[in-house]
């Protein structure tokens, strides 16, 4: 059937826009999944909706094709395996393993490999349909996990982590390796896995908020608009037009904060300790402005049901206006400066490569999708208000190594800026906050951000007590870690800093 | 070269003076004179995230920036526990992490110190306990020094440092 069929058949879908609902069969799930990929889409997500022990499952695709979202539902019979689709789309290997650990729904793929349990609870415990007591907790343990040998003469492993040896969040890395050349690398994620699914349940909708804020730090303002939103549209609640304009600054504030901090980062691990001098030096200079404007260094707590938690005062706004046009100056002369230095030229150019064919194959989203030709941005693509109004410029390059991601931060960065000014320029008068009223029992909504490092999605479920049934959320780096393994291939094994801090990937976000 | 040396120069330098310690971040008074006269003012510091969402990483970062200048007082961060006089520990301790987290403190060599960040540190947050989290830092590893927020600001984890440093109700830097 070609995609068409299959969007004609949809029905308007709770949440972001452009999003349509799709109840398939069984037979229809990789169906739907093949014609999808035939047709340029993309897997957005893969879970399991609310659900008990022993009672039958409902899973839940989104796809990103032909301008809208398609939220594809499947009612499996209590015990039956899900149909997978890892050999349509890789990335939801990974996603299909943690639904078999969370949820005990297990998939016909062939790695059944636990992904996100580790051995801090026993594989018959699946904390998203068991309920409590928990499991007790006996001695910490750390269990044998089956990484993939490679063999061969001169063939020898590293293995890195779970801690690393910067600032950094932990994740284990088990390289295979002749010589300095990396032949495979294999990730092992999950350390950082906090219950956040499981967490959501003892909630009430309206305070969940502050637990997506969470879901990863550097994208807390991505995470909560997205829960915002779903929320927002289960209680049918319309937010002030000056808060969607202030939820949208603060989404480019997030951006750019961000791409501050791995500018500089990326500088420092080609060796050139001036880029992050100077770009950290800028971002806390930014930091500052930002708490002076809007009460907060980082914007946790910003994005709220109803609204924005604060408004903006005008001298405040004029302010950072202003700071951030200074900014956009600024980090142009720095752009100047990296693209004449010819180690840090030698250092980018041509590492961690994904050619967009191998790009679209692996379904690489977000930023580092866009460094590797493949045009998609939320705010564009999916644009809700007010993005729809500002006329976002995707920044897009086609050859995938770490310069083509630089060069893409730095582009979005001078887009932020712009954006901020207009923003600013055209900010609404009238409240920054609404009543949210009370949201609709036993519906799905699902919302979606474009935060800086991709779609930020949240899938959310409310009890008819006004509790969180049931919330996902999803970080583009689902997609992204293991198109990272890819990255790597045939690089030398010092350059696997660069590569990964290119890609900045979240650990949190993931391993939820 | 010349862009590069004429930028520096224009910027110049925009470190700010470091704060004091603050005694009500303290949680264990048994740092011992042994410890004080061996790190005296040169500080490795070992993070180790364990569990965190990755916002207070973002701060942390922030110290080595030029405004806050970590380095220019004497401290750094290293890139092994074995290096290390004390562990910036944050996060709810995720259950994944705990053995981690127990093989890192019994790496660092004594004397040795910890100081827990965040408010997951301090009291495991929004996350708390569960299935998936052992909460607090405490509840894994003995912690000298707690800096509540979410995420606490450069200055407050400084402070927490330098409490951990000093001793009694001084806020005198060891050595100084």
């Amino acid at each position: 059937m070609a995609l068409a069929a299959w969007l004609a058949r949809g029905s308007p879908q709770e949440g972001a826009a452009r999003l349509l609902a799709l109840d398939v069969t069984r037979d229809d799930w990789r169906r739907l999944a093949r014609d999808v990929a035939g047709a340029g889409g993309w897997l957005a997500m893969l879970w399991a909706g609310a659900s008990a022990r022993g009672k039958a499952a409902r899973i839940h695709a989104v796809y990103q094709a032909d301008g809208h979202g398609l939220v594809a539902t499947l009612e499996l019979d209590a015990g039956a395996d899900c149909p997978g689709i890892e050999d349509v789309f890789p990335a939801a290997g990974r996603m299909q393993r943690a639904m078999q650990d969370l949820s005990g729904v297990p998939s016909t793929a062939a790695d059944s490999r636990p992904w996100l349990r580790h051995a801090a609870w026993p594989p018959s415990f699946h904390p998203l349909v068991d309920a409590t007591p928990f499991p007790p907790s006996g001695e910490p343990a750390v269990d044998a996990y089956e990484f993939v040998r490679v063999q061969g003469e001169g063939v020898h492993e590293i293995a890195v982590g779970p801690v690393h040896a910067g600032i950094i969040e932990p994740g284990h890395f088990r390289f295979s390796i002749v010589g300095e050349k990396v032949l495979r690398l294999e990730e092992r994620l999950g350390y950082v896995h906090k219950g956040i699914e499981r967490r959501f349940t003892d909630m009430q909708a309206l305070d969940g908020h502050r637990l997506a804020a969470r879901v990863s730090g550097d994208s807390a303002v991505a995470f909560s608009w997205a829960y915002c939103q779903a929320l927002e549209s289960l209680c049918e609640c319309e937010v002030p037009v000056r808060a969607a304009y202030l939820r949208a600054l603060c989404l480019e504030i997030e951006r750019i904060q961000n791409h501050l901090g791995d500018l500089g980062a990326l500088g420092n691990d080609a060796g050139f300790v001036f880029g992050l001098t100077q770009f950290s030096r800028l971002k806390e200079l930014f930091l500052r402005q930002v708490e002076a404007a809007l009460g907060q260094r980082y914007l946790f707590d910003a994005v709220v049901p109803g609204g924005m938690s604060n408004g903006i005062g005008d001298d405040g706004a004029q302010e950072l206006a202003e700071h951030v046009a200074l900014l956009a100056i600024e980090a142009r002369q720095l752009k100047n400066i990296y693209d004449e230095h010819p180690g840090v030229r030698d250092r980018f150019v041509g590492a961690g490569q994904l050619t967009p064919g191998l790009a679209r194959r692996l379904g690489l989203i977000g930023l580092a999708g866009r460094a590797s030709g493949i045009s998609c941005d939320a705010r564009a693509d999916l644009p809700s208000h007010p993005y729809e109004l500002l006329g976002v410029r995707k920044a897009v390059q086609d050859t995938g190594d770490v310069a083509a991601r630089v060069t893409v931060r730095f582009d979005e960065l001078q887009e932020s800026c712009r954006l901020i000014g207009l923003i600013l320029e055209r900010l609404p008068r009238g409240p920054h906050r609404v009543d949210e009223g009370v949201p609709a029992a036993d519906k799905l909504a699902v919302g979606w951000v474009e935060g800086w490092r991709g779609p930020a999605i949240v899938a959310l479920e409310v009890a008819a007590d006004g509790r969180v049934s049931r919330c996902h959320p999803h970080d583009p780096s689902w997609q992204n870690w293991p198109a990272l393994e890819h990255a790597v291939i045939g690089n030398i094994v010092p350059d696997f800093p660069l590569i990964n801090k290119s890609f900045n990937l979240s650990y949190s976000g993931h391993d939820l | 070269m010349l862009k590069t040396l004429h930028y520096i120069a224009s910027i110049g330098i925009v470190s700010e003076q470091p704060p004091s310690g603050d005694d009500s971040l303290r949680l264990r008074e048994d740092v011992n004179q042994r410890i004080l006269a061996v790190l005296g003012r040169a500080l490795c510091i070992r993070h180790v995230d364990a569990g965190s969402c990755n916002g207070c990483e973002l701060e942390i970062h922030a110290l080595n920036n030029p405004v806050y200048n970590i380095e220019g007082i004497g401290i750094k961060f290293v890139a092994s526990p074995r290096h290390a006089d004390l562990l910036l520990v944050t996060g709810p301790v995720s259950r994944n992490m705990e053995a981690a987290l127990l093989r890192t403190y019994e790496a660092t060599p004594d004397p040795k110190l910890v100081v827990a960040i965040g408010d997951c540190g301090c009291t495991g947050g929004i996350f708390g306990e569960s299935y998936a989290c052992r909460g607090r830092v405490s509840n894994v590893v003995p912690v000298n020094v707690a800096v509540p927020g979410c995420p606490p600001n450069p200055t407050r984890i400084l402070q927490g440092i330098l409490t951990a440093v000093t001793h009694g109700a001084g806020d005198a830097a060891v050595g100084g």
